[in-house]
């Protein structure tokens, strides 16, 4: 193909200002942009309200096409089902019949414990949990990890808030719309949890890889305490996270690193929960603060 | 008429409408864009910028159609679309443009090869561009080897992306 012709205005006065206005533009827009960058440096979530705009319009897209996916994603274990149906039926009533007594054992614990508590006057009320949500789409062209969740700042979600699936952590709130928000996944690299070993508590950092995976560095000096198989939950430091949450197993050490896996993983969990951060519900409200707004003060923590 | 097939051949003297004719390359661009609204929560960058890819072929099809300032208000929808900080690809493809536009005024004839190479440069300083913008926006230590595989298949789905938009062009251009 030969040089375009419209490039070059030639002789033509008005052609060749249109063109320059042309470059005026682009150059004043380009540096418009870098200077929105800069300012993203110093506030990552500033222009981020921008966003609101295109997350709400593809919202019902996405939550729509999320539920025929999940649905369709399911096939193949309800073929598996039907191929084993046989045999996996005397399986699991067998195992119903060794769970009937554990179950009742359990029950027991349980009244046994409450009564304990009682007796102790322990207050344990779990006000954490905000509300269950589903993840519908993701950044999935860029860097960083973000996950868009099907629920904002109407319903009562906050920036900064934990976000987890029964099977471990997802992540936390990193901005919000009105309807939607965006999850800052444990992957990202910009994602740091404090966590510590489920079995001993040698305290650790886990930062995200990218990738899927996670780096993680024990807080202590001395070689690394790690070793594959090890079970990493969060620490409760920092006044994020709950403590307790699972997040990650340990796959391979590598010197001072060691590589996990998070045990949750954002594609495949059905539901998330958001959670309030912890900070806000170990700290009770004020004392001299009258006893009302205690009472409904897990009801309305969250909103704003 | 003789010949039945001759009545889908466009007729002369008529145009389209001014619509498809400037609309539908913004549109196939930003639909490229709205690509990461599909329910794929991805683990890693896997897919490819596909806004990128759509504005690289039309720009490299048809030359006359665009200035270089048309980066910035698809770079903006991208920006929004996409997990990038705003203001990111707005920099980066108006930049990118004015970089393509510097190169066709150097050379005398080019042809499809050329062109895939000069995608395939765009493509790489655009995501290694974004990488950077990531990175100091609080992104943390991401590595230049987290983007490669997939600078590597969009430089390969060029040519792909360049073929599909030829065939919505010639529907364009149709009366």
């Amino acid at each position: 193909m030969a040089r375009p012709p419209s490039r070059r205005p030639g002789h033509n006065r008005k052609a060749q200002y249109s063109l320059f206005a042309s470059y005026v533009v682009a150059v004043t827009g380009a540096a418009i942009g870098l200077l929105l960058v800069i300012v993203a440096i110093f506030d990552p979530t500033g222009f981020a309200g921008i966003r609101a705009v295109t997350a709400e319009v593809t919202r019902p897209v996405s939550a729509g096409l999320k539920n025929m996916v999940s649905g369709v994603s399911s096939v193949d274990e309800v073929l598996a089902a039907y191929w084993r149906a046989g045999s996996q039926n005397v399986t699991l009533r067998r195992q119903v019949e060794a769970d009937r007594n554990r179950i009742i054992e359990a029950k027991a614990v349980a009244q046994e414990n409450a009564r304990l508590k009682k007796l102790l006057k322990l207050v344990d009320e779990d006000a954490s949990q905000l509300l269950t949500a589903r993840l519908i789409s993701s950044s999935s062209s860029s860097a960083r990890r973000f996950a868009r969740l099907n629920a904002g700042r109407w319903q009562g979600v906050l920036p900064g808030m934990p976000v987890r699936a029964t099977e471990g952590l997802i992540g936390r709130v990193h901005s919000t719309t009105p309807n939607t928000s965006d999850v800052l996944l444990l992957t990202d690299t910009g994602s740091i949890v404090p966590v510590r070993r489920a079995n001993d508590n040698i305290p650790a950092i886990s930062t995200g890889a990218g990738d899927g995976s996670l780096e993680i560095r024990a807080l202590s000096a001395g070689r690394n305490p790690f070793k594959p198989g090890d079970l990493l939950v969060t620490s409760g430091i920092g006044g994020i996270y709950q403590p307790n949450i699972p997040v990650a197993v340990i796959v391979r050490v590598q010197g001072e690193i060691a590589w996990g896996f998070p045990l949750a993983n954002p594609s495949r969990v059905d539901a998330v929960v958001v959670e309030r951060a912890y900070e806000q519900v170990v700290t009770r409200p004020d004392p001299a603060a009258p006893a009302t707004t205690q009472g409904a003060e897990p009801g309305n923590a969250a909103t704003p | 008429m003789i010949d039945r097939h001759l009545y889908h051949v466009p007729r002369l003297g008529r145009n389209p409408s001014r619509f498809r004719l400037a609309g539908i390359p913004v549109i196939t661009v930003m639909l490229g864009s709205a690509v990461t609204a599909l329910p794929l929560i991805a683990q890693s960058p896997v897919m490819p910028p596909f806004g990128l890819l759509i504005l690289l072929s039309w720009r490299l099809l048809r030359p006359e159609l665009w200035r270089a300032w048309i980066g910035l208000p698809l770079g903006l929808f991208d920006d929004m679309m996409s997990g990038q900080p705003i203001g990111s690809a707005m920099f980066l493809w108006t930049v990118m443009l004015m970089g393509v536009d510097a190169i066709e005024h150097r050379m005398i004839w080019r042809s499809y090869r050329q062109d895939w190479l000069i995608a395939g440069f765009a493509i790489i300083v655009c995501m290694a561009g974004g990488l950077f913008f990531a990175r100091i926006t609080g992104g943390g230590d991401v590595r230049f080897l987290l983007v490669a595989p997939q600078m590597f298949w969009t430089i390969l789905l060029f040519p792909f992306v360049v073929r599909q938009c030829a065939r919505i062009d010639r529907w364009r251009v149709m009366a």
